[in-house]
């Protein structure tokens, strides 16, 4: 900022001294110059006095909630006795499940696009279509997905409004958001070292495993936590499907149903008592706190492996 | 009598449409270093890769007549890649290593062919390392990062990293045009003692370099091999007038 009012105070001088005839356009030019400044940082601002005042009105009415007591008990419908326990189990029991699928699958998928060119023409096309399709499906709505997690895994298949039905269903969605962050971090990797690899008789296997994945790993990595945060964040599929909001147990089976932890604060905010308002902006501080742990998490795995 | 380690039996390569070598025959010497030169896409670095068969991971390539190396066509049926890889060796233009440690480096390629006992492997470290001429400046640091030392270095681990894997060919596509000229002539240097063991084949642009360090001379142009002969014939009394006009800086 003050580098930048400084060199704003210096150019108009010099060229007040050598042309007067322009100086009222460069007045123009500098004034739209500082409108358009002011207009960025009335942007950037408003993003940020939003969120702090959600954040602050959150914590006002959940924090004087939050206790061991709330992260221990069943749903309730006396407020002083509610609590998160259900919904945190539920969610940990989804990424459990979701969290290996969709890594395994997804960075199996972006090795074959990314690693496995198909040379012939129908071959080529195909790639291109699937990479397009999935490019396509990151930007699917996530209710979408819910439809066909009822139809699929729910009815189909069978599986009931059970918690594998709910991951399953997790898994299709953050699927596309894995293979394009896996898709970038391989492509990432410099050529030259796949052809070091193969010139000293490496498999292409042997070149994925030893030089093209450790490489990418960081960026793998970083784009499947994102995308697990968005799994636990996510409700609308889980609706979809039928999690349960009213839950007296914690799932001991992957057939067992389930709810997690935004079903559960999005219930409370339903409720027509104030105190399950403040439930819902304490249980809103934990899932906060989950996120943005994952987040941390996730950068603080990229540093490490840039690192060594 | 020196024996031939490789021999080129008309020899011609297309991209696509595209022709990149046109009916290219000549024989090298086993234990020597065989120099390629010519301008810029005279197809030099395209037979180079012939060679150990790089060309067949970019698509579209067809390659006509006969390659042998110790009496075995290379691009015979049954012939295994990744094996003709490991006896064939390759050296690129800009230093690659692996962002490993150095020693992880070197055993990369031993590794991939299934030597995993911690001895033998920090033997042929050791030995690599020492053939190309670097054990000295790393002994102390092998598990520091490649990518932490300076190009000469970079480029001379590239090398000891290929003969870790015990080639009998050595392929080197201009290997030190990324280099200071110190790290050059470290490199040249290096190449003197390694033609002791192995069979050399180094693409050049700098002809100086070529008359240096080569025993043989090829001299491209646009994808025909217009002469070949021992390097200080073809400096001092080239046959053909392209040749000649190419060593005397009159083109290319």
């Amino acid at each position: 900022m003050p580098e930048s009012a400084t060199k704003e105070q210096t150019i108009p001088v010099l060229s007040t001294d050598s042309k007067t005839s322009s100086s009222s356009n460069v007045k123009y030019r500098r004034m739209k110059s500082k409108l358009a400044h002011l207009l960025f940082l009335l942007s950037t601002w408003m993003g940020v006095v939003v969120l702090a005042v959600l954040l602050i009105d959150i914590a006002r009415r959940g924090l004087p909630w939050l206790s061991l007591d709330f992260l221990d008990s069943f749903a309730s419908r006396i407020p002083e006795r509610a609590g998160l326990k259900a919904g945190i189990w539920g969610s940990i029991w989804m990424i459990l499940i979701t969290a290996p699928l969709a890594f395994i699958i997804g960075v199996a998928t972006a090795v074959f696009l990314e690693e496995y060119r198909l040379n012939s023409k129908w071959g080529g096309r195909i790639q291109r279509l699937i990479q397009l399709n999935i490019n396509n499906l990151a930007g699917v709505p996530s209710i979408v997905f819910g439809i066909l997690g009822l139809t699929l895994f729910v009815r189909q298949i069978n599986l009931g409004k059970s918690v594998l039905a709910g991951a399953l269903t997790m898994t299709l969605l953050i699927l596309p958001i894995i293979v394009v962050a896996a898709r970038e971090a391989i492509a990432s990797v410099p050529q030259s070292l796949r052809l070091a690899s193969m010139a000293m008789g490496a498999t292409r296997l042997q070149t994925i495993w030893r030089v093209v994945l450790p490489y990418a790993f960081p960026g793998i990595l970083t784009g499947t936590i994102l995308a697990l945060s968005r799994a636990i964040g996510e409700t609308a599929p889980l609706i979809m499907i039928g999690a349960v909001t009213f839950l007296a147990f914690t799932p001991s089976s992957v057939m067992d149903m389930f709810t997690v932890m935004p079903i559960q604060i999005y219930n409370w905010t339903s409720q027509p008592k104030e105190e399950f308002a403040n439930l819902a902006a304490a249980g809103i501080i934990v899932l906060l706190f989950v996120l943005l742990s994952m987040n941390a998490l996730a950068i603080f795995l990229r540093n490490k492996f840039r690192r060594s | 009598m020196q024996q031939v380690a490789i021999s080129i039996e008309s020899c011609s390569l297309y991209y696509g449409e595209k022709q990149a070598l046109n009916d290219i025959t000549f024989e090298i010497q086993e234990k020597s270093v065989t120099a390629l030169i010519g301008p810029s896409g005279c197809g030099k670095s395209t037979f180079l890769r012939t060679l150990n068969r790089m060309n067949d991971l970019i698509p579209d390539v067809t390659l006509t007549g006969k390659i042998k190396i110790y009496d075995q066509d290379i691009y015979d049926k049954t012939v295994d890649v990744e094996m003709l890889r490991k006896e064939v060796g390759m050296v690129f233009q800009a230093p690659n290593p692996f962002p490993k440690s150095i020693y992880e480096n070197v055993a990369y390629g031993p590794r991939i062919h299934g030597i995993t006992k911690k001895s033998e492997l920090d033997e042929i470290v050791e030995t690599s390392l020492r053939q190309a001429a670097l054990w000295d400046e790393v002994k102390d640091r092998l598990k520091d990062r490649a990518t932490g030392l300076s190009g000469g270095q970079q480029q001379r681990l590239c090398i000891a990293r290929t003969l870790a894997v015990k080639p009998k060919v050595l392929l080197m596509d201009e290997p030190t045009s990324a280099l200071d000229p110190i790290s050059t002539s470290k490199i040249e240097e290096l190449l003197q003692e390694l033609k002791r063991h192995y069979t050399i084949v180094i693409v050049t642009h700098n002809m100086q370099q070529a008359g240096r360090v080569s025993d043989q001379t090829a001299f491209f142009l646009n994808g025909n091999l217009v002469e070949f002969d021992n390097t200080k014939q073809l400096f001092s009394n080239p046959q053909k007038k392209e040749t000649e006009d190419y060593i005397t800086g009159r083109f290319g």
